[in-house]
């Protein structure tokens, strides 16, 4: 019995469960032992005595590894009316990296143990157990480790085995992870490249800027221009965030600062999250940074929340009056406007537009109308 | 009965939904008060159902109507302001006045005094068959509410007459 180990019921490499027997014992040679009405697993390699459940945890199991297994010999129960079969096993030296186990105190060498169950171990157990002692197939992976010449001696099994495994595992991904990474640096490089060219192709377009007529010449124009910044500010640049957000709140400012003036002075924060983003192409930055970046802003840009939730990018001097009389002067032309209309009108998206019209309303320049057909804003013609 | 003549808010589309913002919403509500006044006052009627289905709480021309709620919105103003009082729990029938109660009684103690009816008795019908007079068919109900306005101050008594009611002015 002291050959057993207590391992983790992990499969290694190569190995495979065989067969699986309910309510089973060992015995110490002739003596009874506590380990009696467990679960038999049988993989491959190893023995595992224990739960099911645990076993499929890969909980601490009692384990017996199948190369200690010399012969084996079957047994029929002592008396006359049952047949109760057991399997003996004569078990070789113990080795002399064999892990905790129990019994390992005890000094009588009994080298055998038997192995049985409440009614008799089944025919199909014996027999796969049988089979696969005779198969063993640990001996293949000896020996593919001694032809390796590198690892003079590899040992598969045991704990020590397992995390050289699992270290040599690791080394093999960190391999992999760093040519991936060295790939990604000749894309970055490759970018940096397309920057400067669209750079040098807007700055063409805008020295001749009279010859260009087409509609999607300009809107190329406009894409270009608005594209690359050339030094994205990166948080290995810095050693504190608050050091970090306050460049990237620069460079927020400098990248938006014409979109949101072309805009009308607004743009919610998810469309100026996809510019930033667009311009620094690669070095995306993460929303929380952007949000975090966005409150170090000083001026001329500034972050605000509507009484809605909704949260915008918007130039200071913009206040809520201006907005009111912008939109005073665009009804002028209308008997009333949806918001629909106001967005489509004003060139901003639709959630911007509710909000500005609401701010208008809330200063009584507008007031509206709801019924079946929508949501429609008037001029406030109750103060007439 | 002439064509009553709507205000130029009545063809206003946002008249027809309760405003937000809240100086507009005082501007609109006293617009409807007014308006209801007027209408009451033209077609002579002092009860108005939240159920409405007359010109009064929609404009069939720009397809618009004051939703109930806003209805309701609109008469709890009136009753605050003394122009209104439901005439069930649930608030869906009103009783609107033009005057309010106090003013009623002061019109119909100076009509009174002005011919010479004091100390002599007089019948509801008697008063409100008048028709230089603005309360000229006034609703009964609302012309004893005036005249119990009144008798509280000591100015009038009403009298019964089994069937019908008179009033003693002092």
């Amino acid at each position: 019995m002291n050959r057993f180990e207590y391992l983790e019921s992990k499969l290694i490499e190569n190995e495979s469960i065989v067969a699986k027997e309910k309510y089973s014992k060992f015995y110490n040679g002739n003596e009874k032992t506590r380990f009696a009405d467990g679960d038999l697993v049988l993989t491959s390699h190893r023995l595992f005595w224990g739960s099911h459940e645990e076993f499929q945890k890969g909980s601490v199991q009692l384990c017996l590894r199948l190369s200690y297994i010399q012969s084996i010999t079957e047994e029929s129960g002592s008396y006359i009316f049952t047949k109760k079969k057991r399997l003996i096993c004569h078990l070789g030296p113990v080795d002399s990296n064999k892990l905790v186990g129990p019994l390992d105190n005890l000094n009588c060498n009994i080298d055998f143990i038997k192995i049985s169950s409440k009614s008799g171990l089944s025919e199909d157990f014996m027999k796969a157990f049988r089979s696969t002692v005779n198969a063993k197939i640990w001996l293949v992976d000896e020996s593919k480790d001694e032809s390796n010449k590198k690892t003079c001696i590899k040992l598969r099994t045991g704990i020590v085995g397992i995390e050289r495994s699992i270290i040599s595992k690791q080394q093999e991904t960190d391999k992999n992870i760093s040519k991936a990474f060295k790939d990604l640096d000749v894309l970055m490089n490759m970018a940096q490249d397309m920057v400067k060219i669209s750079k040098v192709i807007s700055g063409k377009i805008k020295e001749r800027n009279a010859d260009i007529s087409e509609d999607e010449t300009i809107k190329f124009k406009t894409y270009l221009m608005s594209l690359g910044i050339e030094d994205p500010v990166t948080r290995n640049n810095f050693q504190s965030n608050s050091e970090y957000y306050k460049n990237l709140a620069k460079e927020i400012t400098e990248v938006l600062l014409d979109v949101v003036g072309e805009s009308d002075g607004m743009i919610t924060l998810s469309e100026a999250y996809c510019r930033i983003n667009r311009a620094r192409c690669l070095e995306m930055l993460a929303t929380d940074d952007f949000l975090a970046a966005c409150k170090y802003l000083q001026g001329p840009l500034k972050l605000r929340t509507f009484q809605s939730g909704t949260v915008i990018l918007t130039l200071e001097y913009n206040d809520d009056a201006s907005v009111a009389d912008s939109i005073e002067k665009q009804l002028l032309n209308h008997e009333y406007m949806t918001i629909e209309q106001y967005a489509d009108e004003a060139n901003i998206s639709l959630l911007l537009a509710k909000e500005r019209l609401l701010v208008a309303e809330s200063l009584g320049k507008l007031c509206r109308d709801n019924s079946i057909g929508g949501l429609r804003f008037y001029p406030n013609q109750f103060f007439v | 009965m002439s064509d009553f003549e709507f205000p130029w808010e009545y063809s206003f589309p946002p008249f027809f939904t309760i405003q937000v913002h809240e100086a507009t919403r005082e501007k609109q509500l006293e617009k409807w008060v007014n308006l209801i006044k007027d209408y009451q006052k033209h077609t002579n009627s002092s009860n108005l159902s939240i159920g409405d289905s007359g010109l009064l709480f929609q404009n069939q021309t720009i397809n618009r109507q004051l939703p109930e709620d806003g209805r309701k919105i609109v008469l709890e103003r009136m009753k605050k302001l003394g122009l209104a009082e439901p005439l069930d729990k649930d608030l869906s029938t009103w009783e609107v006045y033009w005057h309010t109660i106090p003013e009623w009684a002061d019109i119909l103690y100076n009509w009174a005094v002005e011919n010479a009816k004091q100390n002599t008795v007089c019948t509801l019908f008697e008063i409100t068959n008048d028709e230089t007079q603005e309360f000229y068919k006034l609703d009964n109900a609302v012309l004893v509410k005036a005249l119990r306005h009144l008798e509280k101050a000591g100015r009038c008594e009403l009298i019964n007459f089994g069937d019908s009611e008179g009033v003693k002015f002092y």
